[in-house]
């Protein structure tokens, strides 16, 4: 079972009251990009054994999206923080180095 | 019925405005608690008094509660307020159905049909939950020292009280808390 703590509330929700939204931090492309870009947002998707980020959303409570950082094979949550940033925030990454070191995700880690 | 557990009563319609904005704002705050006639309440609480009252339902979402008689004069109280502000009110009495559980078993109902922590550590007067009860949306919060007061949508306001009476047989009784 996985409980996440939604940083909006601070309800500690349980995975059946949020609906789940794939992977965090993507860069949205839109006109201009080149056809490689498009591909990687539309398509091309982490699948990591271990640390990894993730939007959620709220949906039976405050109904806010939020950002957790986790590990897939434990189900280990390192910490959820707003949606409002384009990468993991400085805090959770530390909290991350410091129980998983050498971990990577992206260009993070 | 001496085979039930708690007392599972429906209450008549209440009166229950939606106040979205900026909470933070101070404009915002003096509308609602001039409403409702109580405090500001903190992230995830409520405060009632008497009949009335404000729920956190978000960060950016009030629900006031109140007789359903004042719903109207509340509101137009509300709109003058915050007359040439960014905000929403809305009356949304009809769109709901409230229950209130009563007996001192009401913790081992609810936690058969939620996933809401509802360990007297975790969960007492002041709270507001937001969760689920079995498959569908739900609020509630402790009104007293042996009832807890729910509110869902009245189009599965019959399933709702399906699930209550069901999981409130005293045969039943997990006798958890
Ligand atoms: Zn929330």
């Amino acid at each position: 079972m996985l409980i996440l703590t939604c940083p909006y509330c601070g309800v500690a929700a349980d995975e059946t009251e949020l609906t789940p939204g794939g992977e965090a931090h993507l860069t949205r492309e839109t006109v201009g990009a080149d056809d490689a870009a498009f591909e990687g947002y539309l398509f091309k998707r982490e699948n990591p054994k271990g640390v990894h980020f993730e939007r959620w959303r709220h949906a039976y409570g405050c109904g806010k999206w939020f950002h957790a950082a986790r590990c897939t094979v434990t189900l280990e949550v390192f910490g959820t923080y707003p949606a409002q940033t384009t990468e993991p925030p400085k805090d959770i990454r530390d909290k991350i180095t410091a129980k998983r070191p050498g971990w990577s995700w992206r260009d993070f880690g | 019925m001496s085979d039930i557990l708690v007392k599972i009563h429906r209450a008549a319609p209440y009166g229950m405005i939606t106040l979205r904005g900026d909470l933070s704002s101070t404009a915002l705050q003096k509308a609602a608690t001039d409403a409702a006639g109580v405090a500001f309440p903190e992230t995830g609480m409520c405060v009632f008094e008497g009949k009335s009252g404000l729920s956190w339902m978000s960060p950016d979402e009030l629900l006031v509660l109140m007789p359903h008689d004042q719903i109207q004069s509340t509101l137009a109280q509300i709109e003058k307020a915050l007359n040439s502000t960014h905000f929403l009110a809305a009356d949304v009495s009809d769109a709901r159905a409230m229950f209130t559980i009563t007996g001192p078993h009401w913790r081992d109902v609810l936690a058969k049909l939620t996933p809401a922590d509802v360990h007297p550590d975790s969960f007492q007067q002041g709270h507001f939950r937001r969760t689920r009860l079995a498959q569908v949306p739900v609020a509630f919060w402790q009104s007293s020292a042996d009832t807890v007061t729910l509110i869902c949508f009245r189009s599965v306001a019959d399933y709702v009280e399906g699930l209550l009476v069901n999981a409130g047989r005293a045969k039943s009784n997990a006798d958890y808390f």
